[in-house]
């Protein structure tokens, strides 16, 4: 941001802009009208007048006109006064208007812009997540010095908003905030080490994104959240998923050990992997091997490659290049087809990705030679995008494709397109030095083109030939010879220059021709370029050497020309070989060496590709396409020796959890003992499951086979059970335990946006998770059904309620087309599952449905049907199932309840089991019951929860009052007077229990 | 990341700028234009140029420059991709994306843009979601904006973006519920001098247009499904599923969008419909030149190949065409030197021809190259690469769909050298 601030200081030239009689586009009849009264002196009185008027639709027109102003980049900063009045307008585009005007403006009227800062902090409060969002970016949007603890207060709050959409604005915040403030940074990584737990797919790239631009460096944040960050990847928005990816390349970069040392060690893993399933013991005995990736490490490659499959260029082409910084050598071609798919796309994509291309291609020909006619040139490419396309099939370019790839460049060579001409050339030179078979052909192919029309295609050739005959001088005197002809025609200086020094090389093989060249040189010397005098001198000195008798007189005459040349570069020259070739008395020992001094055999030049050392920067960045380094660049660690301390990532087991720890806990044990059942078994499982099942599915039956194993491998009796229940154990003491030293509520029912139906979240998971039967099998003949209520939020509609049902075969057929059939009461609301065309016996399948039960406890019965059979079923929810927690301050809950006594209020007094007298007792007491949130209390007796019902959003506050004995106070307040008794009664049952 | 963004048109005059940071001087398009000058043809500037405090990032669509700068490090494709995506939604608002388009929906525009980024990171690219912040401008909107004095902006809240679908809006409703989906396949491809296939590509899109109530979820199944093995998706479609079962199955957008798109490579064998026989001399010494086209159909499954355009660049040299087609019209423009012949469709009966002499430059020498032909073409009801659809099923919603779906087969870059 430092940098900015010579471009920034453009107010006063803009205030001289002369911006007389601005037509806006926009303008209309009522515009026409109010020109009239605009007089030059002062611009813009219209502009003021209509802003003043009371007429909304006046406003809106001058606030339209204004924007006209600001877009074409003409002063509209007068009326700041004016116009900051209306920041608080009811009408809508008028208020955005008013905010694009304030953001454009406020740091040059920092005075003014201070009035309208109270308007947002009054917004920031507001009850509709939009405007608090809005609010907080107009706020953090102005660059106003002054407020920033006011945006750092703001900050903070909105980061433990309930709407993820509000937290992440809060995350586009903190980067506004830090290059206004650089001072804030400690405070402000607070604020993203908070931002960085949060699991919404919202927050996660705006996040990552202020992570990178306040506290790069500051990798020790991420441990944490790796794991969540590399399983939510896929649902994150697609901009988000860049900068995660790039962020976690350099993450992996640190932590893991290099995959690339052993390749057949990782080969050798890969293979044991695949057979390992029916030898768990031997395992143990050849952990001595050389390599393991880090399970880790392989998450994070297993999750991005998906994304190879995006639409979106720069998702391919952040993934391209975290599998080429870190994956194992033989897994990176996986990214070859995507990036081939993506040079159909626009001129300036191909551009990058051709790019990236040549550079891989250097390293690594085998990846992309099975595409090398993806790569031909076509007649309307962009020049730049044929140069790139040259310089890769060059790259290509071995002794198996070569003759293709000579028969292509011949057709490049006859372009109209001269530059491109010459650069096919330069091409032709660098495969013949590469491939020694070709260099033959190649040089009199080359030799050819010397009687080329076009005089670029002859010096560019006379250039790569000079380059060519270095490497092998013996046998082409001739060739030298025809170039001395050419001589003569030939006007472009760097080819002169070339055919000069030949001569002068390799002088000896032709006597005659050399000193005559120098004669005619002799001649026009005063005339030509000083690339070409340089290497006149450079020719006369090593006649002069070889052949003093013929070319004595004419070198001093040269040497005597040079003397008094105008470039200083020549007579310098000039000076240096006078010296050390003409032997007088000044001359010191140094002549004595002349001739090995300048008729050194010389090495050949190698000719590289211009590519050859762009592999210093990270593939798919700024600095790798401009080949220097980018401001902000970070430089892409090299892997670690030994890999630091992989326990950091979990996220810690704390005390069991009594809801779900026990069930998915001892799931999953089982899970790791019955291996073979595991896609059978997966029913009660809850979050844990679909976390990995999630992150599983996408790689095919062996490869899950093998990643399960991973973290056995390493058999540590407890310790590697961890990739399968952490998410969980990260969500409960999310959920649960941070309650208790922060006073804002963080956990929260909405947020993550998995699209998958057969996902199940985490974020609500804090509740138990009862299953209930709904069809047993013997009635069901064979087919078994289960549901549980997730507490998510219902995909389908917002009035129903989610339940998924686990449906099982335990038939010894298969079962085909289970669906639900007709519904009772008619009336019913319910969203269908899709019809499972068939469940192969033992198997079992987890469909989401969506019912909408009314806020009524009333049975919802239908029919399951199978392909011969219709089973009559039906669910009946538990009262507490009917409602979605909702979180609210302290205030919030006793003003609502204020509002609801009387008739609205229903209570009892109840006797608790000693057992659930604590706090923590009385959450998962409550929360097992019913789906509601805590409010925070700063009261230690008194335990509050809110929710909502399903159907009609009605509030349900339930108080609990602890009193002395073991006796306690529950109230709940609702209008719906049914569902409180109900609930109560519940309650009751739950808390009398031991 | 994105700093600001100039819009530039073809005479180098900069008609509208933004800034999402503090303001940055429109002199930094000065590195801009310098670069420009350079570049002979307009495609031909480089799309990343570095300045001494800026790196101007830049796309040409429309005769449209879009530059946006960047102060630091950021993946160029990041900042390339959202260019066009810009330009995409423009494209959507105004049917069009030309400088007058933008400049009479100037408020729009800045309004969209205010939208699509924050701070320089992009917050709303989704079509249905800016549609629902600030609607589309539409003659009869406008009209009854100015009576009314209701306004463009929605008051409304973007409900998609937090929903868990968020590229569709909630609360969709239609009396007529339709689905229909174009298969659009377009054959890159080289031809030599002898008629042999140098190399040759598919690419394929499904776009669709559904306008569907509610929340429908789609399963869309294919005959031969193997061919798509290199394929990329609208965030709408379950990968999972893709994997598992080779059905594509999603809740769509509401309105038109792009399925999905493939690539069928070089490595395929691939069916080449037309071919062309040519001869095209010029004679050293001489100021006359020959040209002897004649375009031919084959593999077409009988399916007729119809909008035949050829065109073709010739050499500098070449001062007029005297041309003679047996079908259609011919156009020779001798500033650009290029040649197009609007041929129609082809007739396997009576196959088109262009014949003909072209007079070159008194006393210049004979072209080096003969010019390269490019071919366009279009085959109705019929998928180049084989690809079929095989059912489309709806779940999740009661009524019954209209349903359809279309193939077509186009000429992409479509290349014969002679």
């Amino acid at each position: 941001m430092s940098t900015g601030v010579s471009y920034n200081d453009q107010g006063g030239a803009e205030a001289a802009v002369e911006a007389g009689q601005e037509s806006t586009p926009t303008s209309s009849s009522t515009g026409a009208a109010f020109g009239l009264f605009s007089a030059d002196f002062k611009k813009n009185e219209d502009l003021k007048e209509m802003l003043e008027s009371n007429k909304e639709s006046l406003k809106l027109e001058a606030m339209k006109r204004i924007v006209g102003l600001i877009a074409k980049g003409k002063s509209a900063s007068e009326l700041f006064p004016a116009v900051v009045k209306n920041v608080a307008s009811k009408n809508i585009e008028l208020k955005k208007l008013v905010y694009v005007y304030l953001v454009r403006y406020a740091e040059k009227q920092q005075d003014l812009a201070l009035l309208s800062i109270s308007t947002f902090q009054r917004a920031l409060k507001d009850p509709n997540q939009f405007i608090r969002a809005s609010a907080l970016r107009v706020l953090s949007s102005i660059r106003v010095p002054i407020i920033v603890p006011i945006m750092m207060l703001a900050i903070k709050e909105a980061a433990a908003d309930l709407s993820p959409y509000v937290r992440k604005t809060s995350a586009h915040a903190i980067q506004k905030l830090y290059s206004l403030d650089p001072d804030q940074k400690e405070q402000l990584i607070e604020v993203i080490e908070k931002l960085l737990k949060d699991k919404s797919t919202l927050v996660a790239g705006s996040v990552v994104m202020a992570f990178e631009e306040v506290c790069p460096d500051r990798i020790d944040l991420i441990h944490k959240n790796y794991r969540k960050l590399c399983n939510l990847l896929v649902d994150v928005e697609e901009w988000g998923q860049v900068v995660i990816i790039s962020m976690l390349t350099r993450y992996a970069r640190t932590q893991f050990t290099s995959p690339w040392t052993e390749v057949r060690g990782a080969e050798f893993d890969e293979n044991k992997a695949f057979y390992d399933s029916d030898s768990e013991e031997k395992k143990d005995q050849t952990e001595a091997k050389p390599y393991v990736m880090d399970p880790d490490h392989r998450l994070l490659l297993r999750n991005t490659k998906p994304l190879l499959q995006s639409r979106n260029t720069a998702v391919v082409m952040a993934v391209a290049q975290l599998y080429w910084h870190l994956a194992p050598k033989h897994e990176v071609s996986i990214v070859t087809k995507s990036l081939v798919r993506l040079l159909r796309s626009h001129r300036e994509v191909q551009y990058i990705v051709l790019q990236n291309i040549a550079t891989m291609s250097i390293q690594r020909k085998g990846m992309f030679e099975p595409f090398i006619k993806s790569f031909y040139v076509r007649s309307t490419d962009a020049t730049h995008i044929k140069t790139l396309k040259l310089e890769i099939l060059t790259n290509l370019a071995n002794e198996a494709n070569i003759s293709t790839i000579l028969r292509e460049f011949q057709t490049y060579v006859k372009s109209q397109d001269k530059a491109f001409a010459a650069a096919t050339i330069q091409a032709i030179g660098r495969c013949a030095t590469n491939i020694s078979e070709v260099t033959d052909t190649c040089l009199n192919g080359l030799v050819l083109l010397l009687s080329n029309r076009d005089e670029t295609v002859v010096a560019e050739s006379i250039v790569v030939i000079k380059k060519l005959l270095q490497t092998q001088p013996t046998q082409h005197g001739d060739i030298i010879k025809h170039m001395a002809k050419l001589f003569d025609n030939v006007t472009v200086p760097m080819a002169r220059a070339s055919i000069l020094w030949l001569m002068g090389e390799y002088c000896e093989k032709v006597p005659k021709i050399a000193p005559d060249v120098l004669r005619k040189m002799a001649k026009t010397f005063t005339a030509e370029e000083d690339i070409v005098k340089l290497q006149t001198v450079n020719l006369a000195a090593k006649l002069y050497l070889t052949n003093s008798k013929q070319t004595k007189l004419l070198t001093q005459y040269i040497l005597n020309l040079g003397k008094y040349d105008q470039n200083y570069d020549i007579r310098d020259r000039t000076r240096f070989i006078r010296q050390l070739i003409v032997p007088n008395e000044k001359s010191g020992a140094l002549s004595k060496y002349a001739r090995r001094i300048l008729l050194a055999p010389k090495p050949a030049p190698g000719l590289e590709s211009a590519f050859k050392d762009r592999d210093r920067y990270q593939l798919g960045t700024l600095s790798h396409s401009l080949n220097l380094k980018a401001t902000g660049y970070q430089e892409l660690p090299d892997w670690p020796a030994v890999a630091p301390d992989q326990s950091v990532r979990n996220v810690e087991i704390v005390e069991p959890c009594p809801c779900v720890c026990t069930e998915s806990g001892s799931e999953s044990e089982e899970e790791s003992s019955e291996d073979s059942e595991k896609t059978s078994s997966d029913s009660g499982k809850s979050s844990s499951g679909s976390e990995k099942s999630s992150s599983e599915s996408e790689s095919d039956q062996k490869k899950k086979k093998k990643t399960k194993k991973a973290p056995q491998k390493k058999s540590k009796p407890a310790g590697d059970r961890y990739t399968e229940i952490p998410a969980v154990c990260h969500s409960l003491k999310h959920c649960l335990f941070s309650q208790n030293d922060s006073k804002k509520p963080t956990f929260r029912t909405s947020g993550i946006s998995l699209f998958y139906m057969s996902f199940q979240v985490t974020t609500s998971s804090f509740g138990p998770l009862k299953t209930y039967e709904l069809l047993h099998h013997m009635t069901g003949k064979g087919l078994s059904a289960k549901y549980h209520f997730p507490r998510q939020p219902c995909l389908f509609q917002p009035s129903m309620v989610a339940v998924q049902v686990i449906l099982t075969n335990s038939s010894d057929h298969a079962l085909e087309e289970i669906h639900i059939g007709d519904q009772s009461p008619a009336s019913l609301n319910i969203h269908c599952f899709n019809t499972i065309e068939r469940l192969e016996p033992g198997a079992s399948v987890t469909v989401s449905m969506g019912i909408d039960f009314s806020d009524s406890t009333q049975a919802a019965n239908f029919q399951l049907c199978t392909k011969e059979d219709q089973f009559s079923v039906s669910i009946q929810p538990a009262v507490g199932e009917l409602l979605m927690a909702s979180t609210m301050t302290e205030q919030d809950f006793c003003k609502e309840q204020g509002k609801l006594q009387g008739m609205n209020e229903t209570s009892a007094t109840i006797t608790m089991a000693t057992a659930n007298a604590s706090r923590q007792a009385i959450n998962k007491q409550v929360l097992s019951v019913a789906n509601v949130g805590e409010v925070p209390s700063s009261q230690n007796n008194f335990s509050r929860f809110a929710g909502q019902t399903v159907s009609s959003r009605a509030l349900v506050l339930v108080s609990l009052e602890l009193s002395e004995s073991s006796g306690a106070l529950l109230t709940i307040n609702t209008e719906k007077s049914v569902m409180a008794s109900m609930l109560l009664q519940d309650l009751k049952q739950a808390f009398a229990q031991a | 990341m994105i700093h600001s963004l100039f819009l530039i048109n073809a005479s180098g005059d900069i008609f509208l700028e933004k800034h999402w940071k503090s303001v940055v001087s429109r002199s930094v398009c000065d590195y801009f234009f310098e670069a420009q000058e350079r570049a002979t043809e307009p495609e031909n500037v480089p799309p990343v140029i570095p300045t001494p405090h800026h790196y101007l990032i830049s796309v040409l669509r429309h005769h449209i420059y879009f530059v946006a700068v960047i102060q630091s490090e950021v993946p160029p494709l990041f900042v390339i991709e959202f260019l066009h995506r810009v330009v995409d939604t423009f494209q959507d608002y105004f049917g069009v994306c030309t400088e007058a388009a933008i400049k009479d929906n100037v408020v729009v525009v800045y309004e969209l843009l205010e939208e699509m980024l924050d701070n320089g990171f992009p917050l709303a690219t989704e079509s249905n979601i800016l549609k629902e912040l600030i609607k589309p401008p539409t003659i009869l909107r406008t009209m009854v904006n100015t009576i009314t004095g209701s306004t463009n902006v929605g008051e409304q809240l973007p409900t998609g973006q937090l929903s868990v679908v968020p590229w569709r809006r909630t609360g969709v409703k239609y009396t007529n519920n339709e689905a229909y989906f174009d298969v659009v396949e377009e054959i890159d491809a080289i031809i030599d001098k002898s008629g042999s296939t140098i190399t040759a590509e598919i690419q394929g899109v499904i776009d669709a247009c559904v306008k569907l109530t509610g929340m429908p979820d789609l399963t869309l199944s294919f005959m031969n499904p193997r061919l798509l093995d290199d394929v990329s998706f609208h965030p709408c479609v379950r990968f999972k599923r893709w994997e598992a079962e080779r059905i594509l199955s999603f809740i769509p957008p509401d309105g038109n969008f792009r399925l999905l798109s493939y690539h069928v490579s070089s490595q395929n064998l691939v069916a080449i419909p037309v071919y062309v026989k040519h001869n095209i001399t010029f004679r050293e010494g001489s100021s006359q030149g020959r040209f002897d086209l004649t375009l031919g159909p084959k593999q077409t499954m009988g399916k007729a190949v119809e909008s035949v355009l050829v065109s073709s660049q010739l050499p500098r040299g070449v001062l007029n065409a005297n041309l003679n087609p047996s079908q259609g019209t011919y156009t020779f423009d001798p500033v650009t030197k290029l040649l197009t012949w609007d041929v129609g469709k082809i007739n396997p009966q009576k196959l088109p021809s262009l014949k003909g002499t072209m007079s070159l430059q008194a006393g210049a020498s004979k072209p080096d190259e003969n010019p390269t032909i490019n071919i366009q073409f279009k085959i109705q009801q019929m998928a180049i690469s084989g690809l079929k659809v095989n059912r489309l099923d709806m779940y999740g919603e009661k009524y019954k769909p209209f349903k359809g779906i279309k193939y077509m087969t186009k000429a992409g870059k479509f290349q014969v050298r002679t």
